[in-house]
């Protein structure tokens, strides 16, 4: 580590204790990408975001080709700026993604059908036109699928999920807001499964024989549940120490559709349409059905 | 509206236990009427509360007799009751504070509007100047709690009922806690009942004092004529009731701990009437543990709890850590004990605590060799627990660190007398209360000895009997040449163990200190006086 990355930290550290001012906005540290910018997309409801995923993996996964699959991830790209990601905090975070596609597509090269003709022949590997092109497809196609879920993942707030949920599809309210309370509880779980080994290490039953290792990991398991149902009876308890579970909640936000999500909607299917044309235009529509 | 609750011949058993957890209990308790709640560790306090909430889940006990909230059994479906519990990070229901807020008067059926409005004027009235939309995972334990309180002070309900609303809050804050709970009373005119260990905290703002026993109630009545009546000091003494520093003096000397010394910047004081016993640095020997410009973050983070630690810890010396919560108290004692790694500069075991260990860095050394050296005492004891018995728990320790078997029995035997565990010896550690789990984990962790423990809140959740036990054991252990590192807001037990203080966090005061009182730095590891 070089000297000035502490510095940074400590002078970062001073600046959040000088200035707790609520007009700074504070991040929630359970997001998976930090929405920098609120844009029209960014507030649309969470239905329409949903709709909108799935639209795009319906043009997606239609066809095994590189251009119906190229035309969804282009048009994804090219609105990524406007969902009010941090794109920085997004690379930072997701590089494995790309390297992950590129693994199924290196699999997808030596595995595929070997037609067209021959590009790389190398000892065991053997790569054609062929099984090349049908590589390029996956890797574009998994990186189509991956980036509107991603962005749905991280824009979506769980609340507004679950006020539209209640409000438009009308699923059962205690079982949605428990739902989302208990949601809350599944991030602590990784937290508590550190201090839990380190409370093993502590006790000196870390480590040594694959016998001793094995039987700590369950004494280990064992207490994380009783912990984790503790904590959920807590979390209950709290609830309906609250009036939970009383007939007639109300609901203080109204989860509405504005002409955003209509846009936002019409948009999505044009670009499905477009890649669907696309790939029967270059005579390369190759559907997974039929 | 106030309403009235009332108890005829009402207990509660657990389904596993063949003596009720609380109960039979006779009250009467008047609309409006503000009640403290005291009683032993284990005398079924939170079950009680539990209990008037109508939240005791009923597949988990069973209920005898008859309690009546306002006349009718307790049901939190009537939206009468507000509960607020001790744990903050258990009760946080939405990942926005105002949405939280909002959740018991949505839950209520209030229109959006009534709801709209009042969640601004319920977070200022607890001191929460954040906008609605701050995410309730960046609130410090202190904020948590008042956010659970904002809640109960937007519902305005008829009865409040506190799980020891300040236990997990620093001392200042746990002042404007209180403040704040009693702004809520007295907007609502709610019947208000606490449970609280810190019985000076509330004894000029409650109408009531209630005491309770194993088999019921033991006193009851005002806490003026409650803590001054000379007939009831020993009955409240026995039960372990932390005694106002202005009642009598008990009439016998019948307790095995001397009673530990007061501290004038903490409100809440142990027993009353007693011998301050002199310092403890004639004790110290050489230097076990020392840190070179210490920061300690914990894992992945990019900043540092706490930063630019230099201190050196002697055998047989006491240090406390204090601050405010969210200071990095718990972070840097993991980092002490090896558990975490160095965020930057180190860590370094000196040749007395290695003791033929090869690395200097206890961050190094495999478990068994540091559960030899370092102790360590988490803040949730839960955590710590391996075996299926209180007695085996104990003697887990002193068998990985090759005591015989006579030896192990025998410092087993010692520390179930010393922390009241001997009727529990057999029971499942996780099935104890919270008090008990406490004295247990931090037992476990005294039982083989360790040159350096490490402990982080030892004394949550005591009631003064068992808090003197507790003192007892950590002066044993640092008269045996250990020493002792303590994550505490309690400041009596840290005077009581004779502790230096770092205060973290505030780095403004440690400046200050550093400057104008070089005396009372604790990297020179002793005080000179």
């Amino acid at each position: 580590m070089t000297v000035s990355v502490p510095v940074i930290a400590v002078s970062e550290s001073l600046d959040q204790r000088t200035r707790p001012s609520p007009e700074v906005s504070v991040q929630d540290p359970g997001q998976l990408i930090p929405v920098v910018r609120s844009t029209a997309v960014a507030r649309c409801n969470p239905l329409t975001k949903i709709g909108v995923a799935l639209i795009l993996m319906f043009g997606t996964l239609l066809s095994i080709d590189l251009v119906s699959a190229g035309v969804v991830l282009l048009a994804s790209l090219l609105a990524l700026p406007a969902t009010g990601l941090d794109l920085a905090a997004a690379a930072r975070r997701l590089w494995f993604l790309p390297a992950g596609a590129l693994l199924a597509a290196w699999g997808t090269a030596l595995l595929a059908e070997k037609t067209g003709d021959v590009v790389v022949e190398f000892g065991p590997l053997l790569f054609t036109t062929g099984s090349l092109s049908a590589a390029a497809a996956i890797f574009v196609r998994a990186l189509a699928l991956a980036i509107p879920l991603i962005v749905l993942a991280s824009t979506i707030d769980p609340r507004d999920l679950a006020d539209a949920l209640v409000q438009h599809l009308r699923l059962p309210e205690v079982v949605v807001v428990s739902v989302l309370a208990a949601s809350r509880l599944l991030g602590l779980l990784v937290s508590e499964w550190q201090v839990l080994s380190m409370a093993r290490r502590a006790r000196g039953v870390a480590g040594g024989s694959l016998v001793r290792r094995t039987n700590s990991l369950f004494s280990g398991v064992f207490v994380l549940l009783v912990v984790s149902i503790r904590r959920a009876t807590t979390l209950a308890m709290a609830m309906e120490g609250r009036s939970f579970g009383r007939p007639g909640r109300t609901w203080r936000r109204r989860s509405t559709f504005g002409f955003r999500d209509l846009v936002v909607v019409v948009s999505a299917v044009s670009v499905c349409v477009f890649a669907i044309g696309a790939a029967h235009l270059f005579g390369v529509w190759n559907p997974i059905i039929g | 509206m106030a309403l009235p609750i009332t108890a005829c011949g009402y207990s509660w058993t657990h389904a596993d236990r063949d003596e009720p957890a609380v109960g039979p209990l006779d009250l009467q308790i008047a609309a409006g009427e503000r009640v403290l709640l005291l009683g032993a560790s284990g005398a079924g306090k939170s079950t009680f509360l539990h209990a008037v909430a109508g939240v005791l889940p009923e597949e988990s006990g069973e209920p005898a007799g008859e309690l009546l909230v306002g006349g009718e059994a307790p049901d939190p479906r009537r939206g009468s009751t507000g509960l607020v519990l001790q744990d903050p990070d258990s009760q946080v229901i939405f990942s926005r504070i105002g949405d939280d807020v909002a959740f018991g008067m949505e839950n209520l059926g209030l229109p959006a509007e009534v709801v709209e409005a009042r969640i601004p004027s319920s977070l200022r009235a607890l001191g929460l100047d954040l906008p609605p939309e701050h995410p309730s995972a960046a609130l410090s334990g202190g904020q948590k709690q008042r956010l659970a309180l904002a809640g109960i002070h937007a519902m305005a309900p008829d009865v409040i009922v506190l799980d020891e609303p300040t236990a997990n809050i620093d001392p200042a804050s746990a002042t404007e806690v209180r403040d704040a709970v009693l702004t809520v009373q007295a907007e609502t005119t709610a019947t208000m009942l606490v449970v609280e260990h810190r019985v000076e905290l509330w004894i000029d703002h409650v109408d009531q004092v209630i005491v309770l026993g194993r088999d019921g109630i033991v006193a009851q009545g005002p806490p003026g004529q409650l803590f001054t009546d000379p007939e009831l000091t020993d009955t409240l003494i026995d039960c372990g009731i932390w005694m106002p520093q202005d009642s009598p003096a008990p009439r016998r000397g019948g307790l095995s701990a001397p009673p530990p010394p007061r501290s004038a910047a903490h409100q809440v004081g142990p027993l009353s009437g007693s011998p301050i016993e002199g310092g403890r640095s004639g004790r110290l020997g050489e230097v076990l543990l020392r840190t070179d410009q210490l920061s300690a973050a914990r894992p992945r983070m990019r900043t540092p709890a706490a930063s630019d630690l230099s201190l050196s810890l002697r055998s047989g010396q006491a240090l406390g850590l204090v601050g405010a919560n969210g200071a990095g108290k718990s972070t840097t004692a993991l980092t002490l004990a090896g558990l975490l790694p160095e965020f930057s500069g180190q860590v370094l075991a000196e040749a007395a605590l290695r003791e033929g260990a090869k690395r200097t860095r206890p961050f190094a050394w495999p478990s068994k060799q540091l559960a030899a050296r370092i102790g360590m005492v988490f803040q949730e004891p839960a955590h710590q627990f391996l075996t299926s018995s209180v007695a085996a728990e104990l003697e887990l320790g002193p068998r990985l660190a090759g005591w015989s078997a006579a030896e192990a029995q025998a410092r087993v035997a010692e520390l179930l007398g010393g922390l009241g565990l001997t009727r529990l010896a057999h029971a499942h550690p996780q099935s104890l209360s919270g008090g008990e789990k406490r004295r247990l984990s931090v037992a476990a962790m005294l039982a083989p000895r360790p040159r350096v423990l490490i402990v982080d809140e030892p004394t949550f959740g005591q009631d003064a009997l068992t808090w003197a036990g507790l003192v007892e054991m950590f002066r044993d252990a640092l008269d045996y040449g250990s020493a002792v590192v303590a994550v505490s807001h309690d400041h009596s037990f840290l005077e009581a163990i004779g502790a230096d203080l770092l205060e973290l966090g505030d780095r403004s005061s440690a400046e200050r200190v550093a400057d104008c009182q070089p005396d009372d730095r604790v990297s020179a590891g002793d005080r000179s006086e």
